[in-house]
């Protein structure tokens, strides 16, 4: 089947919202999913909700418009369900670092084979702009008019203590960078964490903060776990300081899907198993 | 009726529940129909466990608070238990409990000792002294311990031989010659009948008294072609039981009211979203934390109206393993069938009750098909038709788009905030609702058991109905007891009431919410008889409660 992969639902995010960049991007690289010889139909899109979560509206394929928070647990299910399908989850930072914090950990934990892309604008943008687990510290917001009183944390080095297989921070700014992670994120076998900073245009520009600090990473091992660290706390999403873009660590280990193999039971499997069951209770 | 209970009582940690399951198999196979209740508390050592095992001619789904056989292997069995036992045989543990008059001891120690046995055998001596007590013949006990221990079977026999040789013979346990039942608990009947109905997936957190079907399912995953998944929390258990449901696996969580609290959200996303879901709710003694291992039947209403918005929910209280069976692969066939969450109510008293089960009185039921696309793109997942009830296709089929939505949507799943599109979604959902309705009258949604045209009806739910029944027969009374309670049944209640001047509803609750419901139901309800402090009525207890309220 020929598909557009933009559905006619209306866009409704503000102009020069970073949305449109990783929505963009995300087009691009399903397209090239698809040229290479990938079904569209074997990948699934889960989101949370907030203003990224719309993209699950935009894009005509598979999705699940899940609840605040619940991307991972939903996504992970999929995958346990049908190892063979490709599954992307698009998560805010609301989502993935505050209400829904303890699935992120967990995810890296179990490495499922899942693709998870945080778009990381450090504001509450749906809810009219609150500060988030990524504001800086005295961010002002509705729920903050004095400033925060309480640190940042740095979910990228969160996500190596935890376990993550796959680290990798992209900017909506950097389209090819953000292309290539994305691209990479997917085909890693195993829990796929990409940080996206993200321009809220309306909220949070850090446009000019972001342009002036960030940098490719080059000439990097991304298999050391020790320079991963480094790079993870070069940049604490609080003080000014560089901050390293593209892949920071990528190691092999097995899936959590991979322990759980599909069996298809006949209704006869099924009751066999009953009476032998039964067999041993008498 | 021919019937004898045995209680075995001593501290956590000494194996008391496997001694009663063992004790419970020798009575299964000397011919009666057994069920086992077990009290202990929320700690794994030191506290007092008990179980009484209660055998009888015919079946039985409740225990006594009178025995016939006391099995001490500590003195508070003997201070907690003796007075239910006036003329009962006792024996004990001579080690730790002191004489009691018409008691036989025996020293565990020793026997122990002799046979360089571990503690944990000491029960084994007991059931040995049990048996020879009972008049068992021995063969009987090597038969039960060779297929129902997994190590250690001979020098479990030979601790056991040592008591039954030093032991008197007081009341010969009279053999009824039936078949043996398998025996299994009310959490197994429940894994079992979701299984039967085309479980493939398990997605559970902890919880007593729920915990045994993670259990027993988690052991058997392989048997089964099973995923059991005990994720980290009941947050996560319902979501990720909601993407199961979402790529075509028929998925249950299991929890009890606290981690059912955790669950709403994921509830109200099953009902707006159209996903089927089986949720077991085990109850025990509320409000919060509780009474974590004692039974309770307060959180009907909760079930009923948990999570946000409206949308339909099946909700069914079994009574015993047979009805759990039964009503848990029903409750997976309608879940499938109607895309809506199904609920299976159980209570402590159920779930680790342990019941004689007879596969073949369980009612037939076997995983039914659903209703899928016709493969005619383009697919749409919310596709409004008479029924409500939209084709199903899952992710990886090809040229099926299949997109699901927390958001109110359109029929292809896109969100929408169209006044239309809501009301015709919600309409859609609300005969989805009245098609179940019509569907549970062609199940025994209520069923009447006892004197069915007496004028005196005890109206109950779930594992209550087993002391019901029993004084129902005592007083030629009718028992009736809605084994569904959404969509509620009140034509089949009504019916089922005709004639009854005297309704009188018996829950576990403090707060009579059956009583309630019946009657925004129009079933009259003359008088309520409540129990709240985390124990089962016994049949005896309620008999006096019952002649109480018949004596006004």
């Amino acid at each position: 089947m020929i598909r557009s992969l933009i559905t006619e639902a209306q866009n409704t995010w503000c102009p020069g919202c970073g949305n449109f960049s990783i929505q963009h991007t995300l087009k691009a690289v399903l397209d090239g999913m698809e040229k290479s010889g990938k079904s569209l139909d074997d990948v699934v899109l889960v989101s949370g909700i907030g203003c990224h979560a719309k993209i699950a509206d935009y894009l005509n394929i598979n999705s699940f418009y899940a609840l605040h928070g619940r991307t991972i647990p939903v996504a992970t299910g999929i995958k346990l369900a049908n190892p063979r399908l490709t599954v992307i989850c698009c998560a805010g930072d609301g989502d993935a670092y505050a209400e829904g914090l303890d699935h992120l950990i967990f995810a890296a934990k179990r490495n499922i084979d899942i693709t998870l892309i945080v778009h990381n604008n450090r504001v509450y943008g749906l809810t009219t702009g609150q500060y988030t687990p990524t504001s800086p510290l005295g961010f002002t917001g509705k729920s903050t008019p004095k400033g925060t009183i309480e640190y940042p944390f740095n979910p990228v080095e969160l996500m190596l203590a935890s376990g993550a297989t796959y680290v990798a921070r992209g900017y909506t700014k950097k389209l090819s960078l953000l292309q290539q992670v994305i691209r990479e994120g997917i085909a890693h076998k195993g829990f796929a964490y990409i940080d996206v900073l993200q321009i809220c245009a309306t909220f949070f520009n850090m446009t000019d903060q972001y342009n002036a600090k960030v940098y490719e990473l080059a000439g990097y091992d991304p298999s050391s776990f020790e320079a991963a660290c480094e790079k993870a706390r070069e940049w604490d999403y609080n003080r000014d300081a560089p901050i390293a873009l593209g892949t920071l660590y990528r190691r092999q280990l097995p899936t959590f899907d991979e322990r759980f193999p599909v069996h298809a039971m006949t209704q006869e499997d099924r009751e066999r198993g009953i009476s032998e069951v039964l067999g041993t209770r008498r | 009726m021919k019937e004898l209970s045995v209680l075995i009582g001593g501290k956590a940690g000494d194996g008391i529940t496997n001694a009663g399951a063992l004790i419970a198999q020798i009575l299964n196979h000397s011919g009666y129909y057994v069920y086992m209740y077990t009290e202990y508390p929320s700690l794994i050592r030191g506290g007092h466990n008990f179980a009484i095992v209660r055998a009888a001619e015919s079946q039985v789904s409740v225990h006594r608070n009178r025995v016939d056989f006391l099995l001490a292997l500590d003195q508070k069995t003997i201070d907690l238990h003796r007075d239910i036992c006036p003329e009962c045989m006792v024996i004990v543990n001579a080690d730790l409990v002191k004489p009691v008059p018409n008691g036989q001891g025996i020293s565990i120690n020793a026997i122990l000792t002799a046979e360089t046995a571990p503690a944990i055998m000491g029960n084994s001596a007991m059931i040995g002294a049990f048996t020879k007590a009972g008049g068992v013949l021995w063969e009987t006990v090597e038969e039960i311990f060779h297929s129902h221990m997994t190590k250690g079977v001979e020098q479990n026999l030979r601790v056991a031989r040592r008591a039954y040789d030093n032991v008197q013979t007081v009341r010969t346990i009279e053999p009824l010659h039936r078949p043996a039942l398998p025996l299994i608990t009310g959490n197994e009947a429940i894994g079992l009948g979701l299984v039967k109905a085309g479980l493939s997936a398990y997605v559970s957190y902890p919880m007593t008294p729920s915990s045994g079907i993670l259990h027993f399912l988690a052991e058997n995953a392989d048997r089964f072609g099973l995923s059991v998944i005990h994720p980290e929390n009941e947050i996560a258990v319902i979501l990720m039981a909601l993407g199961f449901s979402y790529a075509g696996r028929r998925v249950a969580v299991g929890t009890s009211g606290g981690g059912f609290c955790l669950m709403t959200e994921g509830l109200s996303l099953a009902g707006m979203a159209e996903l089927p879901l089986v949720i077991v709710v085990s109850q025990r003694t509320g409000p919060s934390t509780g009474l974590p291992t004692y039974t309770g039947q307060s959180d009907l209403r909760f079930v009923l109206h948990a999570g946000q918005g409206e949308f339909p929910r099946l909700v069914v209280a079994p009574a015993d393993a047979t009805e759990a069976y039964y009503w848990s692969a029903v409750a997976m066939n309608l879940a499938w069938k109607y895309q809506i969450p199904a609920f299976v109510l159980s209570d402590k008293t159920l779930s680790e009750g342990m019941y004689s089960f007879d596969p073949e009185k369980t009612g037939v039921v076997v995983a039914e098909e659903t209703q899928n696309w016709d493969k005619r793109p383009p697919y749409h997942r919310y596709r409004d038709i008479p029924t409500g009830i939209s084709p199903l296709a899952f992710p990886g089929e090809k040229d099926a788009i299949v997109k699901v939505n927390s958001y109110v949507h359109d029929e292809s799943g896109i969100t929408t905030e169209s006044a239309e599109m809501v009301t015709l979604m919600t309409k859609k959902r609300l005969r989805k609702w009245a098609g179940l309705s019509d569907e549970l009258n062609r199940y025994p949604a209520v069923n009447v058991r006892g004197a069915a045209g007496a004028s005196t009806a005890l109206l109950c739910w779930g594992s209550v109905r087993g002391a019901c029944e029993e004084v129902a027969y005592t007083l030629d009374l009718r028992v009736v007891q809605p084994l569904v309670l959404s969509p509620f049944p009140s034509a089949q209640l009504i019916k089922a009431c005709t004639g009854a001047t005297r309704v009188i509803a018996i829950e576990e609750n403090a707060t009579s919410q059956l009583a309630a419901l019946a009657r925004e139901h129009g079933t009259r309800v003359d008088e309520t008889i409540t129990k709240y402090d985390g124990r089962p009525f016994t049949p005896d207890e309620l008999l006096t409660r019952v002649l109480e309220v018949m004596a006004k």
